[in-house]
C-alpha cells in the first residue's frame, strides 16, 4: 500500500548547523505556514547553532511581525527581541518593501536628478507598487543583495504569497527580460525593425500592435512608458544579468529549498509541482516540511472501535465524560489516516525526499516561544 | 428533497455578482463552487468563473482543464445549471482586440512572439483589468432581453491581493486618462462599487485568517467595495462541551467500555482531551471577533469525506440555510 511508504526523515539540524548552507528558502502554496516555518528555523538556527541569521519575508499582511512580536519590519534587517544569545548566533528579521528595493535600486545606480525624473515617472510609480512581479524580482534583488554584504552566516527567506508557488522562479526572469527592455524597444519603434527582416510577418504585426496599443492605451501613456524604458536603459543594462546571477546562487549548493504543505489535496499537489520545478531547474530541494499535521495519541484505537465503544457507553447512560473523549478521539484518529493518505501522493512520487510532519498545535503561534516550539518540533525525531 | 425557499435566498444572496476571497488555504474555491451550485437551485443559471490560472474548478470537479470557454460543469437541484469559465488573460486579450480591432492573424502572430504574454503581464494593472472587464461583461450580459446568469460567482484572489485587485481599475485610470481601457475602466469601477456585486470573505477559526478577514474588510470598506458575508470554512461541530474530566474517571470509564487502560491510552485521550479544549476556546473566541465585525457570519461544516461532489451539495445547502442567530 502507497500509504505505508516511509521517505527519509528530513533532519533541519544537520541543514540549519552546516556552515556550508548559506540560503534556507521555504516555499509553498499560501496558508501552509511558510513564514511562520521560516521564522522558526531562523530562530533555531540562531539560538542552538550559533549562527548569525537573518529572515527575510515578503508579506504585505505582516505575519512575520506578528509571529516575532515586531511592530514596524522595514527594508533594514532588525534585531529581534527575545531571542537568547549565548553563543555566536544573533537573529535579524526583515520584510521585504517591495517599492523602496525597487528605490534603493534606482539610486544605487544613477544620479540623484535621474532618480528624481525616474520617481515622478507614473508608469515607475505603477510599476514599483502595484506590478505582480516586481514583489517577486524584489525579493530575489534584496536576497541577492543581502547575500553579497557577507554580513550573514544564514539567509531564510520566506517566499511571496505568488498566484503559483512558481511564480516565484518565473517573475524574476520576465520582469528581467522586460526591463532589459528589448520587447519594449520593438514595441515602441516598429519601424526601426525596418521590413527587411526574415520575421516580416512579425514586424508587420508589431505595427499594427503599437498601433492597437496606442489606441488602447492613449499616446500619453505610451510616452511615459517612452521615459521610462529611456531612463531604466541607460543604467539598467544588468538587470536580468543580476537576476540571472541569484538564480545561479539558487541552484548552488550552498542553498537548500524547503517545501512547505499541509496534508491537504491542494497544498501537497502545489508541492508536487514545486519539487518538479525545482528538479527541472536543477535546484537543490533539501526536503518536505509537512505543518499541521494531526496525530493519535492513542496509536492502539482506532477510529471506528473507538466510536463504537463510545456508543456502547451512551447506551449505558454512564460515563458520559468518557464517551465524549472516546469521540474526540475518533475524530482525530480518522483525521490523522486521511492525512496521511493525502501526504502519502507526495511519497509515492518523490520518495527520496526527506519528510518531516510537525503536529498542529492547539493554539496558534504569535510569539518567540511559540516559534521556539514549532522549531523544537521540526527538528524531533 | 426539499427546495430551499427562493425569497431566503433573495434575501441572503441579494447580490448578482459574487465574489469570494479569503486567505490562501481557507477553501476559497470550494465554496465558490457551492455558491454557484446553491444559487443555480430551482432552475437558475450561474456561472463560476476562476482567475487565477490554478485550474482549481476542474480539480474539484475531476475534470480536464477547463479552456476559456462558459462550459456546463454540472447541473444542480430543479433544473438549474451551473457553467464554469476560467479566464486567461491573454485569451481575454485577443478576444477584447478581436472585438474592437478584428486583428485576425495578426493577433496570432503576436501571440506566438509572446507580445501578448507581455502586454498582460506587464503592463501594470491590465491583466486585472482584462479579468475584472471579462467579469462584468458576464455579469451585465443580456440575451433577448433576458440576463444570461441569474448569478456570477468569482473564485477571486486571496485576502493578501483583493484590494489591489478590485481597485487595480483605479490604478489604470491613473495612467491610461483616456480610450478604451478608460471606459472599460470606469465601467468595471462603477459595477464593483454597486449593490449588484458583493465579496464574501472566507476564513477559518483560526488566528491568521480571523486576521485576515477582519483587514481584508476594513480594505474593502474603505475603498466602497460591498462586503457580504463572512463565511467559516471547515467549521467543526463543537461536540458537546467536555468539562474537566480526571484521568480516574478516563479509567473507569474505558473499563466500563472494555478497552485497554494502561498509563499511555488513559494519558493519551486525557491530552487529547485537554488539546480539544484549548483548541474550543480558541474557536469560541474567534467566533467573538468575527461577530464584531457587525457582519453576516454564515458557518460551514467541515466535511470529513474529503471535497466530492456530495460534499458540494451539502455546503450547497449549508449556504442557503437560515443563518443561526
Amino acid at each position: 500500500m502507497s500509504s505505508d511508504l516511509h521517505p527519509p526523515r528530513l533532519d533541519v539540524d544537520r541543514i540549519l548547523s552546516d556552515p556550508g548552507v548559506r540560503i534556507v528558502v521555504c516555499c509553498g502554496s499560501g496558508g501552509v505556514g511558510k513564514t511562520t516555518t521560516a521564522a522558526a528555523l531562523a530562530l533555531r538556527a540562531a539560538e542552538q547553532h550559533g549562527r548569525r541569521t537573518v529572515v527575510l519575508t515578503i508579506d504585505p499582511a505582516r505575519r512575520l511581525a506578528q509571529s516575532l512580536g515586531l511592530t514596524e519590519l522595514d527594508n533594514t534587517p532588525r534585531p529581534v527581541k527575545g531571542v537568547s544569545e549565548g553563543g555566536d548566533g544573533s537573529l535579524h528579521a526583515m520584510m521585504l518593501d517591495m517599492k523602496r528595493t525597487f528605490d534603493e535600486v534606482v539610486l544605487a545606480h544613477t544620479d540623484p536628478a535621474k532618480a528624481a525624473e525616474i520617481f515622478a515617472n507614473p508608469f515607475y510609480q505603477a510599476m514599483s507598487s502595484t506590478f505582480s512581479g516586481t514583489q517577486e524580482y524584489m525579493a530575489m534583488e534584496k536576497l541577492g543583495h543581502l547575500h553579497a554584504q557577507g554580513e550573514w552566516d544564514l539567509i531564510v527567506v520566506d517566499t511571496p504569497p505568488s498566484r503559483s508557488a512558481l511564480d516565484f522562479l518565473d517573475a524574476p526572469a520576465r520582469l528581467g527580460r522586460f526591463l532589459d527592455g528589448k520587447m519594449l524597444r520593438l514595441l515602441l519603434a516598429p519601424a526601426r525593425a525596418g521590413g527587411r527582416s526574415v520575421f516580416g510577418l512579425v514586424t508587420a504585426s508589431f505595427g499594427v500592435f503599437s498601433r492597437v496599443v496606442q489606441k488602447v492605451l492613449g499616446a500619453q501613456l505610451l510616452t511615459d512608458l517612452s521615459g521610462f524604458v529611456a531612463a531604466l536603459d541607460s543604467m539598467f543594462g544588468g538587470f536580468r544579468q543580476r537576476a540571472e546571477q541569484t538564480f545561479q546562487i539558487l541552484q548552488a549548493d550552498e542553498t537548500a529549498f524547503l517545501v512547505v504543505a499541509t496534508p491537504e489535496p491542494d497544498a501537497v499537489r502545489e508541492a508536487s509541482y514545486f519539487a518538479r520545478r525545482l528538479g527541472e531547474e536543477r535546484m537543490p530541494l533539501a526536503g518536505l516540511v509537512v505543518n499541521r499535521v494531526h496525530r493519535s495519541q492513542v496509536p492502539g484505537l482506532g477510529a471506528d472501535a473507538s466510536l463504537a465503544a463510545a456508543a456502547g457507553l451512551d447506551e449505558s447512560g454512564e460515563q458520559a465524560p468518557t464517551a465524549e473523549a472516546l469521540r474526540i478521539h475518533a475524530s482525530l484518529a480518522a483525521l490523522a489516516d486521511r492525512e496521511r493518505a493525502v501526504t502519502a501522493g507526495f511519497s509515492a512520487e518523490f520518495p527520496h525526499v526527506p519528510t518531516v510532519a510537525v503536529t498542529a498545535q492547539p493554539a496558534d503561534v504569535h510569539d518567540i516561544d511559540g516559534l521556539r516550539t514549532i522549531g523544537a518540533a521540526i527538528s524531533q525525531p | 428533497m426539499t427546495r430551499p425557499a427562493t425569497g431566503r435566498r433573495a434575501d441572503l444572496w441579494p447580490a448578482r455578482l459574487h465574489i469570494v476571497t479569503g486567505k490562501g488555504g481557507t477553501g476559497k474555491t470550494t465554496v465558490a463552487a457551492a455558491l454557484a451550485l446553491a444559487l443555480a437551485a430551482g432552475g437558475r443559471r450561474t456561472l463560476l468563473v476562476e482567475v487565477e490560472g490554478r485550474q482549481g474548478v476542474a480539480q474539484l470537479f475531476g475534470t480536464p482543464p477547463l479552456p476559456y470557454e462558459e462550459r456546463r460543469i454540472t447541473g444542480a437541484a430543479g433544473g438549474g445549471e451551473v457553467k464554469v469559465l476560467a479566464i486567461d488573460a491573454e485569451e481575454a486579450l485577443l478576444e477584447y482586440l478581436e472585438m474592437f480591432y478584428r486583428l485576425g492573424a495578426a493577433g496570432r502572430a503576436l501571440r506566438r512572439l509572446g507580445a501578448i504574454d507581455f502586454a498582460t503581464t506587464i503592463a501594470p494593472g491590465l491583466r486585472d483589468v482584462l479579468l475584472t472587464g471579462k467579469v462584468k461583461e458576464s455579469t451585465t450580459r443580456t440575451h433577448n432581453g433576458h440576463r444570461v446568469y441569474d448569478a456570477v460567482v468569482l473564485d477571486a484572489p486571496p485576502t493578501g491581493r483583493i484590494g489591489r485587485f478590485l481597485n487595480v481599475t483605479a490604478e489604470t485610470a491613473k495612467l491610461a486618462k483616456v480610450g478604451p481601457i478608460k471606459t472599460q475602466s470606469d465601467g468595471v469601477q462603477a459595477l464593483l462599487r454597486s449593490p449588484m456585486t458583493a465579496v464574501h470573505v472566507v476564513t477559518l477559526l483560526e488566528e491568521m485568517p480571523v486576521q485576515e478577514t477582519v483587514d481584508a474588510i476594513d480594505e474593502l470598506t474603505r475603498l466602497r467595495i460591498p462586503v457580504g458575508q463572512v463565511i467559516v470554512n471547515e467549521a467543526q461541530t463543537p461536540l458537546a462541551a467536555v468539562g474537566k474530566v480526571t484521568q480516574a474517571e478516563l479509567r473507569r470509564g474505558l473499563t466500563a467500555a472494555g478497552l485497554p487502560t494502561d498509563k499511555a491510552t488513559v494519558t493519551g485521550l486525557y491530552a487529547e482531551v485537554r488539546d480539544h479544549r484549548t483548541r474550543q476556546e480558541l474557536e469560541d473566541s474567534l467566533r467573538g471577533d468575527l461577530a464584531e465585525l457587525g457582519r453576516p457570519v454564515l458557518e460551514l461544516p467541515l466535511l470529513s469525506g474529503g471535497v466530492d461532489r456530495a460534499g458540494l451539495d451539502l455546503l450547497a445547502a449549508a449556504l442557503l440555510a437560515a443563518p443561526t442567530p
